[in-house]
């Protein structure tokens, strides 16, 4: 079946079954690979992209529920101002490690300061949960999350 | 000259100047850090990749490269997988070459074991904490051979005394500052010189290093916050398929029936390739191959390993470590000893498999072709990798080409090459390249697991309470003799013992000895931390249970056998101090410490715990203070401290991988439990600075903290864990 995805402010025609999820339409059929496989099963958000500026996780989300929403995916989150300063914080306060998570986790937490601009840290919790990182560096995303909402 | 292949060039190397021999060739593999660019970057197509030149390059060694238009590259011989390599390797390289970080690119070094074996594993291995502690001294002198030789070619075009020049940011000076060229602009001029033995530069003293010793940034950060890093994973190749893939649930089962007529109905896939051990589906995109995978309806024949269980396991272990085994350590008379001594105590200890569960699962992609062998991968074991691939391919070594990548994390399992071996096995049957993805439950379910150990201890006190006699048998599979045989001697597996046999503590009378014992069904492997992130569990458990019998605070029990160790109590007493060991705690609240010599670095940690009358526990906080000697980037250090301090805490809170009818039953995240943001304490980190050797950091604190948390445990509820995970089940008030 042929879909129109709206991703990034671009459209794209994919022919894919409907039931695809869209983390692998994304990243095969694509080629926009920032969108991470961890798990398959939103247990662990590395595929974390935006539908309507809401975090989503994209291995559970078919393509064919996408419909007419905007997709935003790492690969432009720093077009948005929230994810702008998120990515400078990621930066400033040296938060990766291996890297992998951390697509999924700038999104999640672009989601989280659009809505909560100035998050607690049961806010973070709350958002952040969601979204594993094997190498630890929980204490850093923490505080890059509050140091790009000046709180 | 005619481009070499790799095998050539290791058998010429001996026939010509080593610098010919680089410049000649293509030893440039992976892709370069674009730092802030906007680009996206891509992994170059493979013949471009392994057969760029790089003509007329200024490369005394193999590890720099510097073009005429001025950019250096660092050949970077170990694999970045967050332990943040690229950075600290580079730093030490910049240091000495006299260039700015940010002018560093870095290639992934090809396999070559001349040149890039790390000399502390023996192999061009990325583990074992090591790769600072290997190439701290290599790294600076080619970036000292690399320094003198561009100032004597701007010396030689000035004709002046070398001497009068100096270096900076990458660039000659003159004496009065008023000539200058830069490196970009010697290139040339500087490669037609004789290259000085490395071993004869004079290294900077310590104290003039300007970068060694400073926060400096990572060099991958950038690619990394906007998803434009790429890992094995994420390689795309014209004309690639991918393939999801699925394993014999049991080891050494086959698969009995495969529906591939259904498989091929779904849209995308093409096609369906059945190995015996695995069967896997390839298709246009994973969606498809997922979903096709799911249509064959696999069933298997499990094989002699169906009936393999924990239980069964454990019975063995139990039963096997009875017997003496290898003796790693024998000093004074320890059954003398033991008989004589004023209280015994005796205990068993236990510790389960566990799965590396790094994020990005196994993938591996491949290009098979007749008369070559292209491999996309992450690993930490590149010369391995190719020496199995051209056993299993027939082709010789230097046809298989490994484009090695960022690994999204490693913790020792991609020094095993299984999961390339099982890429290439189906590779064989497809034409044109072909990308393999593991689910997470496939990643799960046949990881090469860190090992199940028993052991069992006894010690004897004398009338202080002084440990006079000392007694450790370790029971459990040996990694080592699988995978580095030479190191394994009359039986003892010196990664199995490691930390064990020399604990940090004056003990007069030690008798420490390994039984080997391979569970069937069951692979096992390196993971972070290794020998010592089981046996520093066990006897900081056990010293604490030692000063506990002796009536004694914990630290100062310690303290008083650590006098003929310094470091060791100098990290303890720093430790300690920082967490406020002695303060008073609210009820069921307690501290607990540990002390490790691991990896050339001193560690202690205190954990400051909370256990609910449910029985959960809260790990509040962890101060570690660590001694790893003159360290590179106190940054890197932190980072990995919390990081490999959270790895070890997630498996003592919630790591075991167990079997039943050959089956792992454990799957994805939501039954192999990770640590999530709302659950993790803040880690401190307080560094002693001195001018000791550099030591290993990546492994240090996932080593540490288990034995820190169960003894704040016991603290807190007086109950002591000997096996783990923590079973909070048995940590519940009986009030």
């Amino acid at each position: 079946m042929a879909f129109t995805l709206k991703i990034n402010g671009t459209p794209h025609d994919v022919d894919v079954d409907g039931d695809a999820p869209l983390l692998w339409v994304l990243r095969d059929v694509l080629g926009m690979t920032g969108t991470k496989f961890g798990c398959g099963q939103a247990l662990c958000g590395a595929c974390t992209v935006h539908i309507d500026g809401q975090a989503v996780r994209s291995c559970q989300t078919t393509v064919d529920s996408v419909g007419d929403s905007a997709v935003t995916t790492i690969e432009a989150i720093g077009r948005a101002p929230q994810g702008a300063a998120l990515q400078k914080a990621w930066l400033e306060l040296e938060v990766v490690q291996c890297g992998y998570c951390q697509s999924g986790q700038i999104m999640s937490a672009a989601a989280l300061l659009k809505d909560t601009p100035k998050p607690t840290d049961d806010d973070i919790d709350a958002a952040m949960s969601g979204n594993v990182c094997r190498c630890g560096t929980y204490q850093r995303i923490r505080a890059a999350i509050k140091h790009a909402a000046g709180v | 000259m005619d481009r070499l292949t790799l095998r050539e060039q290791i058998a010429d190397e001996k026939a010509m100047s080593r610098r010919a021999f680089l410049q000649g060739t293509g030893l440039l593999l992976g892709f370069a850090l674009t730092g802030a660019s906007t680009e996206s970057v891509f992994a170059a197509p493979a013949s471009q990749v392994v057969e760029d030149e790089v003509m007329g390059a200024f490369a005394p060694n193999g590890f720099i490269r510097i073009n005429p238009t001025g950019a250096v590259t660092l050949v970077i011989p170990m694999i970045e997988m967050g332990q943040g390599v690229y950075t600290s390797l580079s730093m030490l390289l910049a240091e000495e070459l006299e260039v700015k970080l940010d002018q560093i690119q870095v290639q992934h070094a090809p396999p070559n074991h001349a040149l890039y074996a790390n000399s502390i594993i023996g192999i061009q291995n990325t583990g074992g904490s090591a790769s600072v502690r290997a190439f701290w001294i290599p790294l600076r002198q080619a970036g000292a051979v690399g320094r003198n030789l561009l100032i004597a070619a701007a010396a030689k075009r000035w004709n002046v005394d070398p001497a009068t020049c100096r270096a900076k940011g990458g660039v000659v000076f003159d004496a009065s500052g008023s000539k200058h060229l830069s490196y970009g602009e010697l290139a040339k001029a500087a490669a037609k010189l004789p290259v000085p033995p490395a071993a004869n530069v004079k290294l900077k003293d310590p104290k003039d290093f300007t970068l060694i010793g400073t926060r400096a940034k990572r060099v991958d950060s950038a690619i990394k916050v906007d998803g434009r890093a790429l890992y094995g994973i994420d390689t795309r190749l014209p004309g690639m398929k991918v393939a999801a893939v699925a394993i014999s649930p049991v080891l050494g089962g086959k698969a009995k029936t495969v529906d591939e007529k259904a498989a091929l109905a779904v849209k995308g896939v093409r096609q369906v390739v059945n190995i015996d051990e695995a069967v896997a589906v390839v298709a246009d995109h994973m969606g498809a191959a997922k979903k096709g995978l799911e249509a064959a309806a696999i069933t298997w024949d499990d094989g002699p390993n169906g009936k393999v269980s924990n239980a069964d396991i454990v019975k063995q272990l139990e039963e096997e470590s009875k017997k003496p085994g290898a003796v790693a350590r024998n000093v004074g008379d320890v059954a003398k000893a033991l008989a004589e001594a004023a209280q015994r105590v005796d205990a068993i200890y236990q510790v389960p498999f566990l799965a590396h569960a790094a994020m990005e699962p196994m993938n591996c992609t491949v290009h098979l072709q007749k008369d070559r062998c292209d491999l996309w991968v992450g690993t930490q074991a590149p010369t391995i990798t190719q020496s199995q691939v051209a056993e299993l391919t027939g082709l010789p070594k230097d046809a298989i080409k490994i484009h090695n990548h960022l690994i999204g994390g490693g913790f020792g399992r991609r020094l095993e090459a299984d999961g390339t071996i099982l890429a290439v096995k189906i590779a064989k049957h497809v034409d044109g390249p072909v990308k393999v993805i593991w689910s997470r439950e496939e990643d799960i379910q046949h990881d090469m697991y860190r090992p199940y150990y028993l052991d069992r201890l006894s010690a004897g006190l004398d009338a202080a309470g002084k440990p006079v006699a000392w007694t450790h048998r370790i029971a459990g599979s040996s990694v080592m003799a699988r995978y580095y045989p030479p190191y394994v001697k009359d039986g003892l597996d010196p990664d199995a013992v490691e930390a064990a046999a020399e604990p940090p503590y004056e003990l007069p009378n030690i008798h420490v000895d390994f039984v080997r014992v391979e569970p069937p069904g069951v692979r096992t492997s390196w993971w972070r931390g290794v020998g010592p992130t089981h046996n520093v569990f066990v006897v900081e458990s056990f010293i604490d249970e030692l000063a506990h019998a002796a009536k004694q605070d914990p630290v100062a029990y310690r303290k008083g056998l650590l006098g003929h160790n310094p470091r060791a109590l100098a990290v303890l007493s720093l430790a300690a101090e920082k967490a406020g060991w002695g303060s008073p705690l609210p009820a069921r609240h307690g501290r607990g410490i540990s002390v490790q010599f691991a990896y050339g670095s001193y560690t202690s940690q205190v954990a400051e715990v909370e256990v609910a009358a449910d029985g959960s526990v809260k790990v509040k906080r962890i101060v570690c203070a660590i001694d790893c000697g003159m360290y590179v980037n106190p940054d890197t250090i932190e980072a990995q401290v919390q990081g490999g301090t959270l790895f070890g805490l997630t498996a003592a809170l919630h790591g075991a991988i167990t079997f039943k009818n050959g089956r792992v039953e454990q799957s994805n995240f939501d039954s192999y439990l990770p640590m999530r943001i709302d659950e993790v304490p803040v880690v401190e980190t307080h560094l002693i600075k001195n001018a000791e050797a550099p030591g290993g950091i990546g492994e240090a604190p996932t080593a540490i903290v288990s034995a820190a948390v169960t003894n704040a445990i016991f603290a807190a509820t007086g109950k002591r864990l000997r096996s783990l995970p923590i079973d909070t089940d048995s940590l519940k008030s009986s009030s």
